[in-house]
């Protein structure tokens, strides 16, 4: 079935009707979200009882929107601060991970590429449950060895970081190591004749080649560290990042509230989507 | 490249890779495994014994939730290949320009939102006040409401649902890159469209088959949120028995063990994929 070859009008259309119906299924879970959203009423549920914007700005009970949940917002600076730490970090590994792979010939490198792909087949949880129980046995024999308290290796937003970061770095790394294949080194050795040193060249005119592609593994890593849900489960302390409130908030019964974060989030990951796709097919 | 200061860049960019992938990766399965193997004989008191597995095996709740979530993982696998695969063809093979960009980009866009923000989609939709449930009992269909969630079916959907585009995007590459002529070929020689799909379009697909397989695969048997959110109360998923192990009873030793025998099914799993499609690793992630 290819356009130049004719095929019976009965099967094309069988298939476009397939190919539609496709694509209502993808798009309705996500189109019933941000319709209740402004619904107004208390549940997330028909019947229609008409138009609001209280599950956004409302500010009396029952209807109080998200711009003034306390819980809500916390838990979005939560989620922005690993965020920001999980991209921060998984772009530096990974950016040196890249020269590593793409521009030193060692023994052992097949091994080692192999073992920076591992984090990607290891399920989520595992991933949670693992640095637990590692992170917890540093700490208690780190306690009974010094008698000092280890908060830092107990649940928390630092193990949260961690994990995150343990699996995020591996997208980073085949991003920018991608695009380091394309460079041509013939660039760099021009800039070390007319005088630059090495690590000038590589500032001067290898990373600014390789920043469309930093640049999409950050937003990648943003966008990842943020929806994050197995991994974070494990690993969370009091302070829970964005998705663990709403999972809580979900499982008590929800209130259009949810619909109208979920709402925001579409916007807000679909936009960095566009956005890390964009960076990735800057061409030079 | 053998000067001092070029080893020396070298090291540095060792460093953090062999940080990174020794504590956070390598010492944590070794402690969780070494977790797994000691049994707690009095407070605070462990030996090393093998007891966490045989309670594994001689508890049917047990390996019943193992066997259950293998299979429906599965089953999610095959539904997601034959639902995806046309849909794969359709944007590889039929469209091209915009259209394509535009399908494709539609494909990706459900995927970028959260997890959860999808599964509570599928909730509104189904649930007994849900918006199926109100259209049907509208257009007459069924007198009263219907509960079409918290079922097998309901997680089915959901797990078909979050993995599709693992399926859709390694197909669409692999059939981009088949030659429409040899398909032309093909009919000039009398293939019929089977017979064409069935030794051009497929065995060409092979390696994208499998790498979409082998992912949906993982993700359906790590997944955590769809079975709790969309399956029933005893419809019980493995990912949640080592959520209770670890966080409600605080059995860690009992956890770790179903931890590892879950890691071990999908390594099993990838393993295998690779040793029957005689591909690496790293073509196939290199690909998703």
């Amino acid at each position: 079935m290819i356009p130049t070859v004719p095929q019976p009008v009965f099967a094309k259309w069988c298939y476009r009707a397939y190919v539609t119906v496709f694509f209502v299924y993808l798009a309705l879970p996500l189109t019933v979200v941000c319709v209740f959203a402004f619904n107004n009423s208390v549940f997330p549920s028909l019947p229609w009882e008409g138009f609001t914007v209280a599950w956004f700005f409302g500010t009396e009970a029952p209807f109080i929107g998200v711009f003034n949940e306390r819980s809500i917002m916390r838990s979005i600076g939560t989620s922005a601060f690993v965020a920001f730490w999980v991209s921060a970090l998984a772009v530096a590994v990974g950016t040196c991970n890249a020269f590593l792979f793409v521009r030193h010939e060692f023994r052992g490198k097949a091994l080692l590429y192999m073992l920076m792909l591992l984090p990607l087949i290891i399920p989520g949880v595992i991933l949670g449950i693992s640095i637990l129980v590692f992170s917890s046995s540093v700490a208690n024999t780190l306690e009974d060895a010094t008698g000092l308290w280890f908060d830092g290796l107990r649940p928390g937003l630092i193990l949260v970081i961690l994990g995150q970061f343990s699996f995020i770095t591996t997208f980073a790394t085949l991003v920018i190591s991608a695009r380091l294949q394309k460079f041509d080194p013939s660039l760099e050795e021009a800039a070390l004749n007319l005088g630059a040193s090495k690590i000038g060249a590589v500032r001067q005119i290898t990373l600014p080649f390789l920043l469309p592609a930093i640049v999409a593994s950050a937003v990648v890593s943003v966008l990842m560290s943020f929806e994050n849900f197995n991994t974070t489960l494990m690993l969370v302390g009091s302070d829970s990042p964005l998705t663990i409130t709403m999972f809580d908030k979900l499982k008590q019964g929800s209130t259009p509230v949810l619909n109208a974060v979920s709402l925001l989030l579409i916007i807000v990951s679909a936009a960095l989507g566009l956005l890390s796709l964009l960076f990735q097919n800057a061409k030079r | 490249m053998g000067s001092d200061q070029s080893r020396l860049g070298f090291y540095l960019l060792l460093a953090p890779i062999l940080l990174w992938l020794i504590v956070l990766i390598i010492l944590p399965h070794v402690g969780l495994f070494l977790v797994s193997i000691s049994e707690k004989i009095g407070p605070r008191e462990y030996e090393t014994g093998f007891d966490n597995y045989a309670a594994f095996f001689s508890e049917p709740l047990y390996w019943r939730t193992f066997a259950r979530t293998a299979i429906m993982s599965i089953m999610a696998t095959a539904l997601t290949l034959i639902l995806g695969f046309p849909i794969a063809y359709y944007i590889a093979k039929l469209t091209r320009g915009r259209t394509k960009t535009t399908l494709f980009l539609m494909c990706m866009i459900p995927f970028w939102v959260s997890e959860l923000v999808r599964t509570f989609g599928w909730m509104i939709l189904l649930r007994e006040t849900g918006v199926i449930s109100n259209i049907l009992q509208y257009l007459g269909l069924v007198n009263g409401p219907i509960e079409l969630l918290y079922n097998d079916a309901a997680i089915m959907v959901g797990l078909v649902y979050t993995s599709i585009l693992f399926m859709v995007v390694p197909l669409v590459t692999t059939l981009d890159s088949l030659d429409d002529s040899l398909i032309e070929a093909g009919y000039d020689l009398g293939g019929t469209s089977t017979s064409i799909m069935r030794e051009i379009v497929i065995p060409h697909a092979m390696p994208g088959i499998v790498s979409g397989c082998i992912v949906v695969f993982m993700l359906s048997l790590g997944n955590y949120l769809t079975p709790i959110l969309l399956g029933g109360k005893d419809s019980l998923w493995f990912t949640g028995m080592i959520y209770t192990q670890f966080i409600t009873r605080f059995n860690w030793e009992l956890g770790s063990a179903f931890g590892f025998l879950l890691l071990g099914l999908s390594s099993l799993v990838v393993f295998l994929g690779l040793k029957f499609s005689g591909q690496s690793l790293s073509e196939t992630m290199g690909r998703s």
